[in-house]
């Protein structure tokens, strides 16, 4: 393949920052990315992650902080001569040009030859398998094609660094794993360095090396899919990765990490991931798939067993996702190997490593200033 | 109003064409209600009513009148019906009043639009203060013709508050001769004309997707390639029908021609020709002549224009639009 990536080897952000008037919405973004890695930027929407992404294609002058590469700096060079592709949410395609054009119009702005162009453009066409709609107009392809020609039209400038801002949440879901696959195996074959934002945690793990979760315009964690999938650092985390039941409750044995926490008629053992002490109030997060109904081939693990009304069923394919409703009251999201009836009382269990005891609040007391910490206190 | 009533009779045709194969069972007044025919068409009762008793017929009616030459213009012209027509072309001090209008209206609109242009541009993006001169920019539409005439003879005129100042400094010492001359209305047609510009181009520009220009951006377009590339020819289309509207309220221009224009020379322009032949001459069929010349002219101009605009890309740009 022709087309190769630009090169460097890291990229470094330095307490990026950015404010809109008095409204911060993106504060301390500190990574450093390199060369050929695929970065996922991770977040609800209004978490700074498309912030970031602007500000690092200069499309928003930064407030704070530092963007280097190889040690120079490139938050002081416009937007126009960074040398990044971008790849818009809504493809941005150039709608009175043709596909041909659209791809070949970076080149052109370049200066590159006009053999040299035809030649590139041939390529990204044929990488993105749309030669024979060269001719055609961006109105008249469908949103894959489109999505598939805003990739050509960024890729075909071999880019230093590509910025992909959501560009799957327009498609529907079947084209969105097909294009997943397709964006993956790009990167792969043209060592693209990719910095990816997306609000989808299943696309975010299965697309990147590391993983950038953001809320409220701070980095929460930053890791590899397993260890985000597997150890997340907070209950806001746990909650973007999956961990869909989470439980205010309170501790009420210590022995090391291992903690039994209760409270509204459920007892647990669990895996303390902040220091825990014996009355501490705090949020437990368990995954669906590592809360089971206990059956023959569901054995209860490590001693943990509480008992639940069942109040719906869903089939998956190889498993029931059931709904189930504690004696105090809570709903929680299990799964089961069988379809217990609607209405029955089934037995629940989790392995204790799999369930995590985090502290309820988000911030770390001893960070806080003296108003914030009462305020949490008041809240509680 | 009738948009909606053909979109929806090409479906209901196709059921139609289906009915007609089996038997209906829908009762009459349904199938007549699928092909759009129902009380609401009342509505459109009104509009119908002054489009034909307000336009269609007097319309028709002065058409009619140009082939009706006064014996007078058929003694002078011959040419028996096309007299008129004969008349218009041949007698220089009529025709000439066509290169005048235009050499009025043509400038006018072309600054209108361009001046539009960077107005719209910068007031796209937010900042302090924008809102009131958005305002300052629209609030001559509010204005009357006469009005701004008699503004602008107060202000530019030879005794004008600007001439006074000027000599009283010692920047000139003979008076400016602003007004009653092709200045004076041209002035004029700006303060009238321009809002509808701007208005119109902010509108246009407002529907130009912005991540379009930030995407030229991030391929190396430099703001006058991204202008020139991107954003000119998206606009191009919303620019000739800005330029067709603007220029067609300029070559309409009567009031102004007359009070702060030189009515026997320099602004002699098609209005006040037709106005003079119906006023001053008695001659309907003559003035009604003239009128029709100046909707050929304007015709003629617009199809221009179109013609230039069909070369350029119409469809969506993106946008909010």
């Amino acid at each position: 393949m022709a087309i190769a990536a630009g090169t460097f080897d890291t990229l470094e952000l330095r307490g990026v920052g950015r404010s809109f008037g008095g409204a911060t919405a993106l504060a301390d973004l500190d990574l450093t990315v390199r060369a050929g890695e695929f970065i996922a930027l991770l977040g609800p929407s209004g978490c700074g992650k498309s912030t970031a992404l602007n500000c690092l294609a200069g499309l928003l002058p930064l407030t704070h902080g530092e963007i280097l590469i190889d040690g120079e700096r490139v938050d002081t060079v416009a937007a126009e001569k960074r040398g990044f592709g971008m790849v818009f949410q809504n493809y941005a395609l150039f709608p009175h040009l043709t596909v041909e054009k659209n791809i070949a119009f970076g080149l052109q702005m370049r200066g590159v030859a006009k053999p040299e162009i035809k030649r590139r453009v041939g390529e990204a066409l044929e990488l993105v398998k749309l030669e024979q709609h060269a001719k055609k107009l961006p109105g008249q392809l469908s949103g894959g094609q489109q999505q598939r020609v805003a990739i050509a039209r960024a890729v075909v400038l071999e880019p230093r660094l590509v910025l992909m801002d959501e560009p799957l949440s327009n498609l529907d879901a079947k084209l969105r794993l097909e294009m997943r696959t397709e964006i993956r195996r790009l990167h792969q074959s043209l060592g693209l360095t990719t910095i990816y934002v997306t609000h989808d945690q299943e696309e975010a793990l299965s697309m990147a090396d590391r993983l950038v979760v953001l809320r409220e315009g701070r980095v929460q964690q930053v890791g590899t899919p397993e260890e985000l999938h597997n150890a997340p650092v907070n209950w806001h985390v746990a909650d973007f990765m999956g961990y869909r039941n989470l439980i205010d409750l309170e501790v009420s044995a210590v022995a090391g990490n291992a903690v039994t926490v209760e409270g509204r008629g459920l007892t647990l053992r669990g895996t303390a991931v902040d220091p825990a002490a014996v009355g501490d109030h705090v949020r437990v997060a368990i995954r669906p798939e590592d809360l089971t109904v206990v059956s023959p081939g569901a054995p209860v693990q490590g001693g943990n067993t509480t008992s639940a009304r069942v109040s719906v069923v869903e089939y998956h394919g190889r498993e029931f996702a059931v709904g189930v409703m504690t004696p105090g009251g809570l709903a929680l999201h299990v799964r089961s190997d069988h379809a217990p009836r609607v209405g029955s009382t089934v037995e629940l269990t989790a392995d204790p490593d799999r369930v995590r005891v985090y502290r309820a609040e988000l911030e770390d007391p001893s960070r806080m200033s003296v108003e914030e910490r009462e305020l949490a206190e008041v809240r509680r | 109003m009738s948009a909606p009533t053909a979109g929806r009779g090409t479906p209901a045709a196709r059921r139609g064409g289906r009915a007609a194969r089996g038997k209906s069972t829908a009762s009459m007044r349904h199938r007549l209600a699928e092909r759009g025919v129902d009380v609401s068409l009342l509505m459109l009762l009104p509009a119908l009513v002054f489009a034909v008793v307000l336009f269609i017929y007097p319309f028709s009616y002065g058409i009619g009148l140009t082939f009706q030459p006064t014996p007078a213009m058929q003694e002078q012209w011959g040419a028996g019906i096309w007299s008129n027509y004969v008349a218009f072309f041949r007698d220089g001090f009529i025709f000439d009043s066509v290169w005048i209008t235009m050499r009025l209206a043509l400038p006018v609109a072309l600054f209108n639009v361009l001046v539009s242009i960077p107005v719209a541009f910068k007031l796209r993006h937010r900042f302090r203060g924008k809102k009131a001169l958005t305002t300052l920019l629209v609030l001559p539409i509010t204005l009357g013709t006469v009005l701004t005439a008699q503004g602008l003879l107060i202000f530019a005129g030879r005794q004008g508050w600007l001439n006074r100042f000027l000599l009283e400094i010692g920047v000139i010492d003979q008076p400016l001769q602003l007004v009653n001359n092709y200045l004076g209305v041209m002035f004029s047609l700006i303060i009238s004309g321009f809002p509808f510009a701007f208005l119109l181009i902010s509108s246009y520009l407002s529907g130009i997707d912005p991540s379009i220009e930030a995407a030229a951006k991030t391929m190396g377009a430099d703001w006058k390639q991204r202008f020139r590339r991107i954003t000119l020819p998206l606009l191009a289309p919303g620019l000739a029908t800005t330029f067709i509207l603007t220029f067609v309220l300029a070559f309409s221009v009567f009031p102004s021609a007359r009070l702060v224009g030189d009515a026997s020379g320099e602004t002699r322009v098609m209005a006040l020709m037709a106005y003079r032949a119906f006023g001053e001459l008695l001659d309907y069929p003559m003035a009604s002549t003239i009128a029709v010349m100046m909707g050929v002219v304007e015709l003629v101009v617009i199809a221009v224009v179109l013609l230039w605009r069909s070369s350029m890309y119409k469809g969506s740009t993106g946008g909010k639009g």
